[in-house]
């Protein structure tokens, strides 16, 4: 049993959420308590995919979650990909592929397609294509977006190969 | 009192007898809109997700038992799928990846839309429910706990436990309309499901009424013209015959994501084309 005192896994950290209130999403936590504002909030309701992370590895809509639920649950955002110096092989394909425009659909994109990478390295068009279908953007018409997961899948691809040969 | 994260189904229907106000969570994917927008405030929850019970399926007497907490997502793993095509193809359907990790089938039912999509499929194989409460399990069939728009047969107290579904051997077909491919509510959505050892086939209709319906009067037509040997040869005659019959049974309205008139023709359209479809499976 918990009360409004609970503490949230983010990230492989542990963070002390005190006097939540039991309305709260996951994503309104993240941005307006814990701080971590790389997710995004657009529409609140499920349909545009900017506020995606994991939660146990799976990934849902953190506006969707409530946030006194998810004790106990690992949840990695946008913040969890990369690390303090580096940005992560995903992040980087967009930027050489010009996938960021207004860049705000871009963390929820981000961990979508690093979780599909994850557990198929070569997907099809079609495979990604559905993978992101929760996740909408308004500037780029995908056509870059689809580019970049091309770049991503390759590059992890050479350096599997790479590391094998060693 | 917060959110308590019950674990078994037992602890669960204890502290809803002990809160009888409690809100039920399961995956958020419907409650969580409503407390977003403000229609809804939680004091206590009581959140099923978490609850190995409810996650799990099981095999009996040619019926799959499914867990009220099963996703969309498990429901589309070949394991599963290959027992109810149709309700796999439903669930494929529902939202996007993210809706569908969380997304369960037990809050797919308790919401009763009259556009759910995995409705009218359990409809039309004559799916029924356990119901338990702390002092009570019961069995209702579906039909009886969709009691109108957005309204079940729950009592306080009680929590759906398991989703009970006969396997049917032949094939079947689950069509929807909507104004795209990806995270679509359904306009007008359609089951069909052949049961080729009863030589029946049977068709769940939904979005075009208050509750998803099983359009009987096209099923009893067509089950008599229907070749059970060679399931072709149905003529174009038979299958137009058949799908007014099926668009004859729906009283569908007028709102923002299509008019009744549209409704009829397209429900029409799916019928045929669920028709050719399962015309063209193996039947046996
Ligand atoms: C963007 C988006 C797209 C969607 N697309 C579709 C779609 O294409 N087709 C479709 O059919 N639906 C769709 N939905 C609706 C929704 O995903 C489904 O209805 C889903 O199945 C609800 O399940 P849940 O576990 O998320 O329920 P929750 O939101 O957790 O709960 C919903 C209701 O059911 C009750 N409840 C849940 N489980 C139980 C239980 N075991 N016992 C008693 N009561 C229970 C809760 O108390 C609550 O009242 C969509 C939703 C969103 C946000
Ligand atoms: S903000 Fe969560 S899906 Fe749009
Ligand atoms: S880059 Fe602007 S919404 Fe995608």
């Amino acid at each position: 049993m918990i009360s409004e005192t609970y503490s949230l896994l983010v990230n492989g950290k542990s963070y002390q959420v005190v006097d939540g209130h039991p309305s709260e999403s996951l994503l309104w936590v993240l941005r307006e308590r814990l701080e971590l504002s790389g997710s995004k909030n657009a529409c609140e309701e499920g349909e545009c995919g900017s506020c995606t992370v994991l939660v146990d590895g799976e990934i849902v809509c953190s506006c969707l979650v409530l946030a006194a639920s998810a004790v106990g649950r690992e949840i990695t955002t946008i913040e969890g990909l990369g690390s303090e110096d580096e940005i992560s092989d995903v992040q980087k394909a967009f930027v050489d592929a010009g996938a960021v425009q207004c860049g705000f659909c871009t963390p929820g994109l981000l961990v979508a397609i690093d979780q599909l990478l994850n557990t198929d390295p070569d997907p099809d068009d079609l495979t990604v294509r559905e993978a992101i279908s929760g996740n909408l953007c308004r500037c780029t018409g995908y056509g870059r977006i689809l580019e970049a997961v091309r770049i991503a899948s390759k590059n992890r691809k050479v350096q599997n190969q790479e590391e094998q040969g060693k | 009192m917060g959110v308590i994260i019950a674990k078994s189904v037992n602890e669960a229907c204890a502290v809803l007898a002990e809160n009888p106000a409690a809100t039920v969570l399961a995956g958020g994917t419907d409650l969580m809109v409503q407390v977003n927008r403000g229609t809804h405030s939680l004091e206590t929850v009581l959140d099923l997700s978490r609850i190995p019970e409810l996650k799990k399926w099981t095999m009996e007497d040619n019926q799959i038992i499914l867990g009220a907490g099963i996703s969309y997502t498990d429901l589309t793993h070949p394991q599963l799928s290959a027992f109810f095509p149709a309700l796999a193809q439903a669930a494929r359907t529902v939202g996007s990846p993210q809706i569908r990790n969380a997304g369960t089938l037990g809050g797919n039912l308790a919401t009763a839309s009259p556009a759910g999509d995995t409705i009218p499929v359990l409809v039309a194989m004559d799916a029924s429910m356990q119901l338990k409460s702390s002092t009570e399990t019961r069995e209702v069939s579906i039909t009886e706990f969709i009691t109108g728009v957005k309204a079940n047969a729950l009592k306080p107290g009680e929590i759906i436990e398991s989703i009970k579904v006969p396997i049917f051997k032949g094939p079947q077909e689950f069509l929807k309309v909507g104004t795209r491919n990806a995270m679509v509510i359904s306009v007008v959505s359609l089951a069909l499901v052949t049961d080729y050892l009863e030589r029946k086939l049977r068709i769940g209709v939904g979005s075009v009424s208050p509750v998803p319906f099983r359009a009987t009067e096209a099923e009893e037509f067509i089950s008599d013209k229907f070749d059970w040997e060679t399931n072709r040869n149905l003529s174009e005659k038979v299958i137009n015959k058949f799908s007014e019959l099926v668009a004859n049974s729906t009283e569908p309205i007028d709102d923002h994501r299509g008019t009744a008139n549209y409704r009829k023709h397209a429900v029409k359209v799916l019928a045929k084309r669920a028709l050719e479809r399962v015309s063209a499976g193996d039947i046996k």
